[in-house]
C-alpha cells in the first residue's frame, strides 16, 4: 500500500478496528493530499484542525471499543449542506458570509456515525449547472484533466473530484437533475441519488424541492452503500422524507444477479449517440448479461421531453425557493433607495447569471396567463415520464444506461457557454430519474480514447436502492475500472 | 409565446432583479431561446392526465402541537446585515 | 331582503358585499414549526429557524391546526375536504420571511358553508360561505421606532390563519356587522380564534360594489384590508358604497383597487391600483405532500363539537321558553350561555333571562367586568330569583339584595336572612300596619269609601313603606280591601 489515501472506507474502517492504523494518521494523509491538490479548487472551506481534533477523539473510541460505523472516516461536505458554525454558502457571493446556526440532518446523521468533516466542497452556485463553472469561487479542476483544464461536472463537482484525487475518503453531494451521478461519471468515481425521500432534505440548501435529493460520492459500490446507510433514514423535519425502513444495502453488495432483468431503453441512442459511449453501453450490458442477468429491450417514450419539463418545473421551484434570499436576515445586503431596491441591488449583485437565468425562467413559467401553458403542462407531462418507468417496471427490475452522452470538456468550452441548452443537454440520460424521484448510480466503466472516465447509469425501482447495488456491485467488478 | 422587453421588465421586477437595458436584449432572445425549446411539451397529449405534484405517494404526516423551538433570538440575529434592539432592520417600509 | 338602499336625487342602488376574514388559529405552536405563538413576548423570542426562513429549513404541519380548521369548518356547516393541497404564494415584503407564505390555493381544507344571520327586524339570513382555507401569518414590521428605518419582530411570524371567504351575500353594512358577530361567536364557542378584533387576530378584508336597485349588474369591486373593528367595516361598506354612487352619478368610473378605510376622517382612500398588483405566482408547496383527512377523524371531531350558537338559542326557545330575541342576546356569547344555563337551572328560565339582561348585564357594564370576573355567581344569580318566586323577598327588595350581592359576592339568602329583609307575610303583622295607616288618613279613607276606588294603590304604597318594603305587596292588598 502506498498510501492511506489510496484504499476505500471498507478497507480503512477493518484497519482501523484492527488497529493496524489510525484516525489520526488517516486524516493526516488526507489531509497531505488535500494541500497538495489545492489546484483543482475542490474545497472553498477548510476545517482540518476541527478534523484532527475529532481524529483524535476517534481514536479513544477505537481504544475503548465505542466506535460508530464511521468513526475516524474524514470526509468532504459539499456546501450545499448547512452545517452548524461553519461556513455554509452554496458556492454563491449572496451567501458567502453565512454561518449556520443548525445542522443539517445528512451531516448530523454522519456526525453521529463518528464520520469527520474535512471541509465544504466546491459545487455550481446553488447547485444549477452541470460543469461547476457556475460557482462564485470558480471552476473545479477535473483531476483527469490532461494538458487542458477540463469539467469536474456539476452541480457537486468539488465532491466527485476531491473524491477522484482522495482529498477526503468519500463526500457528500444531491443530485437534483444529475448533480452527483454526471460528476462521478465524470470524475471517474461512484455515487448514487437515492430515492426521493430516503434522505432528509432538512437543512440542505433548497433548489427544486420537489427533485432534490441527497446522496454520496464515494470511491467505489461498497463504499456508496456504507455511507448511504449512514445518511438516509426517515427525519420528522422533512415532510418528503419517507417512513419506509432503509434496508441494510452492503447486504445487497456481493450478491448475484442470476435472472435479473436489466433493460435498455431505445429512446435514450439516438442515431447520434457517441460511439465510444454506446460501445461502452453494450459493453456494460454484456457483462451483467455475463453474471446471468438477462438483457430487455424496454421503451421510455416521454424521454425526450424529461429536459423540457426539468426546465421548467426545476427553475420554477428555484425562482421561489431562492426568493428567500433578500439581504433581510441574512447573507449579502447592498443597500438601495426603499426596500424594493436593496431586494434588487443585493440579488442582483448576489446571484450568478446562471442562477438569474432561471429565477427568471421559473418567475415567467408561474405568472399569470402562463401557469397553465407551462407549469401546470410540465407538471402533466412529468406524470407520464413516470408512468413510463412504472410501465417499464413491470418488464425489467433495472435499467442501464450511461450516465452522459459526453466525456468531460474543457473549462470554458465556447459551444457549453454561448448557448444554454447545450449545456442542458447534457442532462439528457439524467433527469428522468428525478422527475420520476427514482434512485440510480453513477459508476466508472472504462477510459475513453481521450483518456478520460466515462459512467454508466443504474436505474432502479423507487425505494429499491438494494437491487442496485447487487448489479453495481458485479459490474464494477466486470469493468475493473483503476482508480486514480 | 415569445416575450418582448416590456415583460423581461416585469418578470426581472417581480423576481426583485436588474437587467441592465444594455443586456435586456440579450436577456430576451436567451429567453425566448429556452422558451421556444420548452414549448416542445405543446406535443405532449396530456388530456385526462392528473399533474403530478407530489412523486411521493406517503401521506402528510403532522406534527404534535408542541413547543419545540424559539428563545433563540441571538442565533436567529446572528447573520443579520442590520440588527437593532433585537430587530431585523431595513429601510422604512411606506405602504 | 334588507332595505338598506342609497337613495339620491339621482336614483336607488344597492349595495353588494363580501368578506375575508382571517382568524388566528388557537394552538400551543405555529403551523409549520414549533415555536410558540404566544403573544407579547420579547422581540424575535418565538421564532425557530423555519420561521426566519433560513436556508434549507422546512415546513412541518401542526395537528392541532387541522383539527381547528375542521372544527370551524363544521361550525360553518361546511364541507370537510378529504383531500386539500399546501401552495406558496410569492410576493417580497420585509415581515415575509421565505419570499412567499404557505397557503392554500385551489384545494382548500373547508368547502361550501353557510351562516344564519340575526337582524333587527327579527328575520334571518342566511350568508354563504365560498371557501376557508389555512396559512402561515407574516412577521410585523414596526415603522414609528425611527423616520428611515422599519423594524422586523418574526414572533408572529408562521402563526396559524384560517381565512374565511363569503359570497358577496350582504346587502348592508348591518348585515356585514351581524355576520361578523355571529362568526366571532362561533369561533370562540370552538375555540379556535379568540375572535379579538382590537388585537388583529381576527382581521377582515371588505370588498364592495354597487348596482342600480333593481338589476342584476356585476359592477368593478374595491377591496379594503385590515379593517379592525365590526363597527368599523359597517363604516366602511357604507362610506365605500355611497363614494361608488358619487362616482358613478357624476359619470365617474371605479377602479378595481385596494383602499384603505380610515375611521377618523370615515373616508377611504387607495392603497395600491390594480396595474400594481401582486402576480402571487402560486403553485403547489413542494415541501409537503397533499393533506389526507379521514372519515374517522371528521366524525371524530363532529362527536366531540360542542353545541352552537344555534342550536343552543333553539333549544333555549324551544326548551326554556325564552323569547327568541333574549336567546339570541344569551348565545352570542358561551360564557353568558353557560352562565345563563346553570343560573336558571330548575327555576323559572325567563325570570332569569330577565335579570340576567337587566341588573346583571348593567352591573357587569357599570363595573367593566367580563362575565368571568363577575361577583355574582350564576347560583346566587339563581337563589335570588328563587327568593322572589317564593315570595321570601319582594322584587324591589330584591334589587337591594343584589347591590350587596354585587359589592360582597355573598350569597342571597344569607343577606336576607342577616339583614331581616324577609317579607311580613305574617297577618296580624300586617294589619296593625294598616290599622294605623287608615287611623291617620281619615279623608283618603273617606275618598275611597266613596267611590275614589284607585286610592287603593296609594294605600298599599304607605303600607309597604310603613314596613320597610318587606310586606308582602299580594297580602297588603287583600287585607286593605277588607278593611276598607
Amino acid at each position: 500500500m502506498n498510501d492511506l489515501t489510496d484504499i476505500t472506507i471498507a478497507e480503512s474502517l477493518s484497519k482501523l478496528k484492527a488497529k493496524e492504523i489510525s484516525p489520526v494518521e488517516l486524516t493526516q494523509a488526507y489531509i497531505k493530499k488535500l494541500d497538495e491538490n489545492h489546484k483543482y479548487n475542490a474545497y472553498i472551506t477548510l476545517t482540518a484542525e476541527k478534523a484532527l481534533q475529532d481524529a483524535h477523539e476517534a481514536e479513544k473510541r477505537y481504544a475503548n471499543n465505542t466506535n460508530r460505523n464511521l468513526e475516524g472516516i474524514p470526509l468532504g461536505i459539499k456546501d450545499l449542506f448547512c452545517t452548524k458554525d461553519i461556513k455554509t454558502t452554496a458556492c454563491s457571493h449572496i451567501l458567502d458570509n453565512f454561518i449556520p446556526q443548525y445542522e443539517s440532518t445528512v451531516t448530523q446523521n454522519l456526525l453521529d456515525n463518528g464520520a469527520l468533516f474535512l471541509g465544504k466542497l466546491n459545487m455550481d452556485e446553488f447547485a444549477m449547472g452541470g460543469s461547476n463553472e457556475t460557482s462564485y469561487f470558480g471552476p473545479v479542476v477535473n483531476p483527469w484533466s490532461k494538458e487542458t483544464p477540463l469539467v469536474a461536472g456539476g452541480s457537486s463537482g468539488g465532491s466527485a473530484a476531491a473524491v477522484a484525487a482522495k482529498m477526503c475518503a468519500a463526500a457528500t453531494a444531491t443530485d437534483t437533475g444529475g448533480s452527483i451521478r454526471e460528476p462521478s461519471a465524470f470524475c471517474g468515481v461512484t455515487g448514487i441519488k437515492p430515492t426521493y425521500g430516503r434522505c432528509s432534505r432538512y437543512g440542505i440548501v433548497a433548489f427544486a424541492s420537489s427533485l432534490d435529493q441527497a446522496g454520496p460520492i464515494c470511491k467505489d459500490v461498497t463504499d456508496c452503500a456504507l455511507l448511504l446507510n449512514c445518511m438516509a433514514g426517515y427525519d420528522a423535519k422533512d415532510s418528503t422524507s419517507s417512513k419506509r425502513e432503509v434496508p441494510d444495502l452492503s447486504a445487497f453488495v456481493g450478491m448475484d444477479i442470476k435472472g435479473l432483468k436489466i433493460g435498455i431503453p431505445a429512446e435514450y441512442r439516438p442515431d447520434g449517440l457517441n460511439k465510444e459511449v454506446a460501445s461502452y453501453w453494450d459493453k456494460a450490458a454484456k457483462i451483467l448479461e455475463d453474471c446471468g442477468a438477462e438483457i430487455i429491450h424496454i421503451n421510455l417514450p416521454h424521454t425526450k421531453y424529461a429536459l423540457p419539463t426539468y426546465y421548467v418545473i426545476a427553475p420554477a421551484e428555484a425562482s421561489s425557493n431562492l426568493a428567500r434570499y433578500d439581504g433581510v436576515r441574512y447573507g449579502l445586503r447592498v443597500d438601495g433607495n426603499g426596500l424594493d431596491e436593496q431586494y434588487i441591488n443585493t440579488r442582483t449583485a448576489g446571484f450568478g447569471a446562471e442562477v438569474k437565468r432561471r429565477i427568471l425562467i421559473g418567475t415567467y413559467v408561474l405568472s399569470a396567463g402562463y401557469y397553465d401553458a407551462y407549469y401546470l403542462k410540465a407538471q402533466k407531462v412529468r406524470r407520464l415520464i413516470k408512468n413510463d418507468f412504472d410501465e417499464a417496471f413491470k418488464k425489467c427490475d433495472l435499467i442501464l444506461t450511461p450516465t452522459s452522452p459526453v466525456e468531460p470538456f474543457a473549462i470554458g468550452d465556447t459551444k457549453m457557454l454561448e448557448n444554454p441548452i447545450n449545456m442542458y443537454l447534457n442532462d439528457v440520460f439524467t433527469v428522468s430519474v428525478n422527475l420520476a424521484g427514482l434512485p440510480a448510480m453513477s459508476l466508472p466503466i472504462g477510459l475513453s480514447q481521450h483518456g478520460l472516465p466515462l459512467g454508466m447509469q443504474l436505474i432502479g425501482r423507487a425505494f429499491d436502492e438494494g437491487t442496485i447495488f447487487k448489479a453495481a456491485y458485479q459490474l464494477e467488478r466486470g469493468a475493473n475500472f483503476v482508480r486514480m | 409565446m415569445a416575450v418582448d422587453n416590456e415583460t423581461v421588465r416585469r418578470i426581472a421586477f417581480l423576481a426583485r432583479l436588474k437587467v441592465e437595458p444594455e443586456k435586456l436584449e440579450d436577456t430576451k432572445s436567451e429567453f425566448n431561446k429556452i422558451l421556444a425549446w420548452v414549448e416542445e411539451l405543446g406535443e405532449v397529449n396530456t388530456d385526462n392526465v392528473t399533474p403530478l405534484v407530489s412523486v411521493n405517494d406517503e401521506a402528510l404526516s403532522l406534527r404534535q402541537d408542541e413547543i419545540t423551538a424559539g428563545h433563540i433570538s441571538e442565533k436567529i440575529l446572528k447573520n443579520a446585515p442590520a440588527q437593532e434592539f433585537g430587530y431585523f432592520v431595513v429601510p422604512k417600509v411606506v405602504e | 331582503m334588507s332595505d338598506y338602499v342609497i337613495e339620491t336625487e339621482k336614483g336607488k342602488w344597492e349595495v353588494i358585499c363580501g368578506l375575508e376574514i382571517h382568524c388566528q388559529i388557537i394552538s400551543k405552536s405555529k403551523i409549520f414549526s414549533g415555536a410558540s405563538t404566544e403573544f407579547g413576548d420579547d422581540v424575535n423570542e418565538n421564532v425557530s429557524f423555519v420561521d426566519a426562513g433560513m436556508p434549507g429549513m422546512l415546513p412541518t404541519l401542526n395537528q392541532e391546526c387541522v383539527h381547528q380548521a375542521i372544527k370551524t369548518g363544521l361550525g360553518l356547516n361546511a364541507v370537510i375536504n378529504k383531500y386539500s393541497e399546501f401552495s406558496r404564494k410569492n410576493y417580497f415584503y420585509a415581515d415575509l420571511p421565505q419570499g412567499y407564505q404557505i397557503t392554500q390555493f385551489q384545494y382548500p381544507i373547508v368547502g361550501e358553508g353557510f351562516i344564519d344571520i340575526d337582524l333587527s327586524d327579527g328575520k334571518t339570513k342566511r350568508i354563504r360561505i365560498e371557501r376557508m382555507h389555512i396559512e402561515q401569518d407574516a412577521g410585523k414590521s414596526i415603522h414609528d421606532i425611527d423616520p428611515h428605518k422599519s423594524f422586523i419582530d418574526l414572533n408572529r411570524a408562521g402563526v396559524g390563519l384560517m381565512e374565511i371567504v363569503t359570497k358577496p351575500d350582504f346587502r348592508s353594512p348591518e348585515e356585514a356587522g351581524a355576520f361578523l358577530r355571529k362568526l366571532r361567536s362561533i369561533v370562540r364557542y370552538l375555540g379556535t380564534c379568540d375572535g379579538n378584533m382590537d388585537e388583529g387576530s381576527m382581521r377582515c378584508d371588505v370588498n364592495v360594489s354597487v348596482r342600480p336597485l333593481g338589476t342584476n349588474e356585476c359592477r368593478t369591486r374595491c377591496e379594503m384590508k385590515n379593517v379592525n373593528s365590526v363597527k368599523f367595516v359597517m363604516q366602511a361598506i357604507e362610506v365605500e358604497a355611497k363614494r361608488h354612487v358619487d362616482v358613478y352619478e357624476n359619470d365617474g368610473e371605479i377602479c378595481q383597487e385596494t383602499r384603505q378605510f380610515d375611521p377618523v376622517a370615515l373616508t377611504t382612500k387607495v392603497m395600491r391600483k390594480k396595474e400594481f398588483a401582486h402576480d402571487y405566482r402560486y403553485f403547489p408547496e413542494p415541501d409537503l405532500p397533499p393533506l389526507i383527512l379521514s372519515d374517522d377523524l371528521i366524525n371524530q371531531i363532529k362527536k366531540e363539537l360542542v353545541e352552537l350558537p344555534d342550536a343552543k338559542k333553539a333549544r333555549f326557545v324551544h326548551e326554556l321558553g325564552l323569547t327568541p330575541y333574549d336567546a339570541m342576546v344569551i348565545c352570542e356569547n358561551k360564557e353568558v350561555a353557560d352562565f345563563f344555563e346553570k343560573a336558571a337551572q330548575g327555576r323559572d328560565a325567563k325570570k332569569v333571562a330577565n335579570w340576567l339582561m337587566g341588573d346583571f348585564f348593567a352591573m357587569l357594564k357599570k363595573k367593566n367586568l367580563d362575565i368571568a370576573q363577575s361577583p355574582v355567581s350564576a347560583e346566587n344569580l339563581g337563589k335570588l330569583v328563587d327568593l322572589i318566586t317564593h315570595d321570601v323577598i319582594s322584587g324591589k327588595i330584591a334589587k337591594d339584595v343584589f347591590e350587596i350581592m354585587a359589592e360582597t359576592s355573598e350569597d342571597p339568602e344569607k343577606i336576607v336572612e342577616e339583614r331581616g329583609l324577609k317579607q311580613v307575610t305574617d297577618t296580624s303583622a300586617i294589619e296593625a300596619i294598616i290599622d294605623a295607616v287608615i287611623a291617620s288618613n281619615p279623608e283618603n279613607v273617606a275618598s275611597y269609601r266613596a267611590g275614589k276606588v284607585n286610592l287603593l294603590g296609594w294605600f298599599v304604597g304607605q303600607v309597604i313603606k310603613q314596613s320597610q318594603g318587606k310586606a308582602n305587596p299580594a297580602m297588603v292588598n287583600k287585607l286593605l280591601k277588607e278593611k276598607l
